[in-house]
């Protein structure tokens, strides 16, 4: 979320966040980042999963600094290797650093979770905005169209998707997505629909303002919301899906530390070596838990309504 | 959820009645999204590959072969007389023939899809069993040990890889403690031993009187359809949960209670018979979610069912066993989420909009 620094003229800053009447554009959206911060700051739930996320990105950006190899090139004398001071979390059949390799992998996690977003969000928005705003046949079209790919078997869609681009891991990537959009498609319609004759709306057309310009600048940036709390929270089943694509040997392949295929390099060790499978499926279930921990709060912070607890 | 037909009110069918006119638009959604579905098999199996003549004639063969399969798979034809002919297999069960296994794909299907429904149908219903009581229990005891429990199952059951549990829970079940049988439907020398009549095991040998070969069957079973089933209980318990504490804060509960209606009348006859109808819709998405999210399962397992025989083919480049799979295994998932949302429509009256 938004970055604060309370230690330096604490007052001054807070003085100017929290003051009730915000001097210009800015200093409103930064005073609405910091009071959604405070929400989320007392929400523990919300607290560790974003802790777990920040540590992910952390070790992502800083992997080089973290480790002592790239966890790529082999060194046999020391494969499978238990813990130990050396290498934490022991190494693999190729004598490779486990630990490394997941700090690495980490890399790979939040690339799929980056590529997933960029692609899901502006086509969902494109196709929710433009059948919400334009109504009429439009909308019975485009919905009728999201309809279809809300109602497709994911996985098996994204196998048969992968089987057809060729192993990969942007081929999985683009996969997943394809099957991914279409809930975010009918959010953004149904967000649409609350506002569309609100009269701000009414105000900009009134200035002669271009359906584009309207959609873009007017309809767009309130369904952001609605939107990326959905997003996190599916984030952990796409991870999921990726992993499982990586552990088929479908998505990222052998050299690269993609958990999922980490998993299923080490899993005719899993009786003797267990830790060399078993390290990965632990990452992945931390940042998976992470994300939904994330979204839930989110959830609860931006948009209380839908709360179920 | 995938509630597919929350729209029907502004379908084309304004001006017939109510029931009648959600059902046809129903099934108007149906038949596109079949539509949908093989439109989408056809452009994976015919179109994006480069040339499909050469996938199946070889880099080798002459001209005069080449053009001879060129025109019997239609290919000079337009796109859309492709399509059109591509569904007219489908509808005879035509799937193509396997390159793997060079039999009809059909044929395969029918070998291989009732392993997946049993481990599916004995995931769903281990799942409804205990998680439709503990959704029950944990939102009667809003904020004890048990609501945590169920809100705990159902982050974990959103977040722990399948496969993985899967592999650990086989080192320690199979590996470590020896108490259930591993990877595999049955035995090695139990193979074949029963006449398959049915498809799904339990039943066939318990129809031979083959009690041996039940317990077997029922050892071999009992990890992957636990693990299917865990995910399926995390799922149901949190929706019944939330269904359930929907349904406690209203108004007619409260009657009930004053009106002196015992406290396990209120919660099942009263909040619980309201909850049931959106119940079967998330068990019918549960159970089609675990059709086709067995793959990674059937993997672990080495569990001969449609993920084992989609994934074997994938990698011997065996495009028309993949792409009957993926049709045949869609269509159950596609239709088993209709007739769910059907069922839903015709015993709530409140849906019928």
């Amino acid at each position: 979320m938004s970055e604060t620094t309370p230690t330096s003229g604490a007052a001054g800053l807070r003085g100017w966040l929290l003051s009730p009447s915000p001097g210009s554009t800015l200093q409103a959206r930064c005073q609405r980042a910091y009071l959604g911060w405070l929400a989320l700051r007392s929400n523990p739930i919300a607290m560790t999963g974003l802790f777990i996320v920040g540590t992910l990105v952390f070790m992502a950006i800083f992997a080089p600094l973290l480790t002592a190899t790239n966890g790529l090139k082999p060194d046999l004398p020391n494969r499978l290797q238990p813990f130990s001071a050396e290498h934490w979390l022991g190494t693999d059949q190729l004598g490779r650093d486990i630990y490394d390799r997941i700090v690495w992998g980490s890399r790979i996690t939040l690339y799929i979770v980056g590529l997933v977003s960029v692609i899901v969000v502006p086509i969902g928005l494109a196709i929710g905005t433009i059948a919400g705003y334009m109504g009429g046949w439009v909308d019975n079209a485009l919905m009728r169209f999201t309809d279809i790919f809300l109602a497709f078997p994911r996985l098996i869609l994204a196998l048969a998707l992968v089987a057809a681009l060729g192993p990969g891991l942007e081929n999985a990537v683009l996969a997943i997505a394809l099957t991914t959009w279409s809930p975010y498609a009918r959010i953004a319609r149904a967000e649409v629909l609350t506002i569309r004759n609100s009269e701000y709306i009414m105000a900009a057309q009134a200035q002669g303002a271009s359906t584009f310009r309207i959609l873009r600048r007017h309809i767009v940036p309130m369904c952001l919301a609605s939107v990326i709390i959905r997003l996190t929270l599916d984030m952990a089943g796409i991870i999921l899906t990726a992993a499982g694509l990586g552990f088929l040997g479908l998505g990222a392949q052998p050299p690269s530390p993609e958990w999922g295929a980490m998993i299923s390099t080490g899993r005719q060790l899993l009786l003797d070596q267990w830790w060399v499978p078993t390290v990965p499926g632990i990452a992945i279930f931390l940042v998976s838990l992470g994300f939904c921990l994330l979204g839930d709060g989110l959830r609860d912070v931006l948009d209380p309504k839908s709360s179920d607890t | 959820m995938a509630n597919t037909t929350s729209r029907a009110a502004t379908g084309p069918f304004l001006s017939l009645p109510g029931p009648v006119k959600s059902i046809l638009n129903m099934l108007l959604t149906l038949v596109l999204t079949f539509v949908g579905l093989t439109a989408v098999t056809f452009t994976i199996g015919r179109v994006m590959p480069a040339d499909p003549v050469l996938a199946i004639v070889g880099d080798r063969a002459s001209q005069e072969a080449y053009d001879k399969v060129y025109t019997e798979m239609g290919l000079d034809r337009p796109i859309y007389a492709q399509y059109g002919r591509y569904l007219v297999e489908l509808a005879q069960g035509d799937l193509g023939t396997s390159v793997m296994t060079s039999r009809p794909v059909i044929e395969d299907i029918k070998r291989f899809f009732p392993a997946t429904l049993e481990l599916a149908t004995i995931a769903t219903l281990m799942g409804v069993l205990i998680g439709v009581p503990m959704g029950v229990w944990a939102a009667v005891n809003q904020g004890r040990l048990i609501d945590h429990v169920v809100r705990v199952l159902g982050l974990i059951g959103y977040s722990v890889p399948v496969f993985w549990l899967g592999m650990v829970a086989l080192l320690i079940f199979y590996g470590n403690l020896g108490w259930v049988a591993g990877p595999g439907r049955l035995d090695v020398y139990f193979d074949g031993v029963v006449e398959p009549v049915t498809g799904f095991i339990l039943i066939d040998a318990a129809m031979a009187g083959e009690w041996d070969i039940f317990d077997n069957a029922v050892s071999h079973l009992i990890l992957p359809a636990s693990i299917l089933g865990a995910f399926a209980l995390a799922y149901i318990a949190r929706m019944t949960r939330s269904f359930m504490l929907d349904q406690l804060n209203q108004e007619y509960i409260l009657t009930a209670r004053v009106k002196g209606v015992s406290e396990p009348g209120v919660v099942w006859r009263h909040a619980f018979r309201n909850v049931l109808v959106q119940l079967i819709t998330i068990i019918g998405l549960t159970y089609a979610s675990l059709l086709e999210g067995s793959v990674l399962t059937e993997t672990v397992f080495s569990w001969p069912g449609i993920g084992q025989y989609i994934t074997t083919s994938l990698f011997n480049a065996d495009m028309s066993a993949v792409l009957g799979g993926t049709v045949v295994v869609g269509t159950c998932f596609v239709g088993i989420n209709m007739l769910s949302d059907l069922l839903y429509k015709l015993v709530d009256p409140r849906a019928r909009t």
